[in-house]
């Protein structure tokens, strides 16, 4: 863990008195509040930031130990640590002497990680919910139009949760009780998912429907027909009107994507038609094309 | 016939959460949470937890007062509503965009 100004963090001098602490922590708190800065990671990683100042300098032997041995204060700890524990284990106990792993920058983070939701310094044996986690989860286009079932492996443990269909690009949703331990016996934080979607389909998605551009040929858009034509889900056959014009569109209800949280509803599809006109023409057809066209002048 | 195993009692989250019962009192003078009464018994919805939560810590981390979250909530339901509408509107600038 890289070393951190506790005192630049709240915006202080060394010489910083107790009370100019409490109000710079509380001014700076009441900025970065995770709670009136809905997802927003950087207030939340500096609100962490800030308690972690607070919880050093609003304590005057944390205060002290970081004052004089600067960086290596949290070194200072676990030296007065193990020698609180030479005095109550036999010396053979350690194998170089050293300070056993006391007390390590994971446990110092984990320490107070747990500030969002967490357990505050003047609220010690206050129970509070634990820590909620923040996971980005990346599907396919595809994977969305039915609900579904992922594992996800958060922090280690495997978590089996049910995507419903529809779900939308950059939504979060919230499994309760998937976070962090409570602290002093609170209930569970939450698992905070953010939903990334790619499109790769040739479909365009725009809330619940669904368009798509397709080619007709020139004969069919103006004789009409019947064609095929690829909807989601599969291929549908579709009649053409005669006299079809280029860029004409169709809706096909109930084609499109389905309604989040919604069984049984879906968006619409609309297919836009490119008419494709002849290339290459024959002797024979630049003849008929030219009589076509003085019969039209 | 409500389901009863989704609501607590609030006597039980005032010495779960350690809030005083007046805390409760206020926020339910001040509607900033719905109660379920049953035969004189006031209970939370677990749905209401979160929120319930969010208001113990504006309130105890930032000391601010009844009325200071009732302005609170109101302004992060808009900011949640707009951040819903931006990113909606980014998903649909991502169509022309590609």
């Amino acid at each position: 863990m890289a070393f951190i100004d506790y005192y630049k963090v709240l915006g202080l001098e060394k010489k910083a008195s107790e009370s100019e602490i409490k109000k710079a922590y509380r001014k700076m708190a009441r900025k970065f509040h995770p709670d009136l800065n809905p997802n927003d990671k950087e207030a939340e990683k500096k609100f962490k930031e800030i308690n972690e100042a607070n919880e050093v300098l609003s304590n005057p032997d944390n205060r002290k130990k970081y004052d004089k041995y600067g960086k290596d204060w949290k070194h200072a700890d676990e030296i007065e640590k193990a020698k609180q524990q030479q005095a109550s284990y036999e010396q053979s106990q350690r194998s170089s002497g050293g300070f056993g792993g006391a007390y390590t920058d994971d446990d110092y983070s984990d320490f107070f990680g747990s500030m969002f939701g967490g357990g505050r310094g003047r609220s010690a044996g206050v129970k509070f919910k634990g820590q909620d986690y923040n996971a980005e989860l990346h599907l396919n286009l595809r994977d969305i139009y039915h609900t579904g079932k992922r594992t996800l492996t958060v922090n280690g443990k495997n978590i089996r949760l049910t995507i419903p269909a529809g779900v939308k690009n950059d939504q979060v949703i919230r499994i309760k009780g998937q976070g962090g331990e409570g602290i002093n016996g609170g209930p569970r934080g939450d698992l905070l998912i953010r939903f990334v979607i790619t499109n790769n389909t040739g479909f365009i998605l725009d809330g619940n429907n669904l368009y798509k551009t397709i080619d007709l040929d020139l004969y069919t858009a103006m004789l009409g027909g019947e064609i095929t034509a690829e909807t989601f889900t599969g291929k549908v056959k579709l009649k053409v009107k005669p006299e079809t014009q280029n860029g004409a569109k169709v809706k096909l209800k109930g084609k499109g994507f389905p309604v989040y949280k919604k069984e049984g509803q879906y968006g619409d599809l609309f297919l836009t038609y490119q008419i494709k006109l002849p290339t290459k023409l024959t002797d024979r057809e630049k003849e008929l094309f030219s009589e076509l066209n003085k019969i039209r002048s | 016939m409500m389901r009863m195993d989704n609501l607590i009692p609030v006597d039980q989250l005032c010495t779960h959460y350690h809030v005083e019962r007046s805390f409760f009192k206020g926020l339910m003078e001040f509607d900033l949470i719905q109660v379920t009464t049953i035969e004189q018994t006031h209970y939370l919805h677990v749905d209401s937890l979160h929120e319930f939560e969010r208001i113990i810590r504006l309130h105890q981390d930032l000391y601010i007062n009844f009325e200071g979250i009732d302005s609170v909530l109101h302004l992060l339901k808009k900011i949640e509503a707009l951040q819903t509408e931006l990113s909606e509107i980014k998903n649909r600038l991502g169509l022309y965009e590609n």
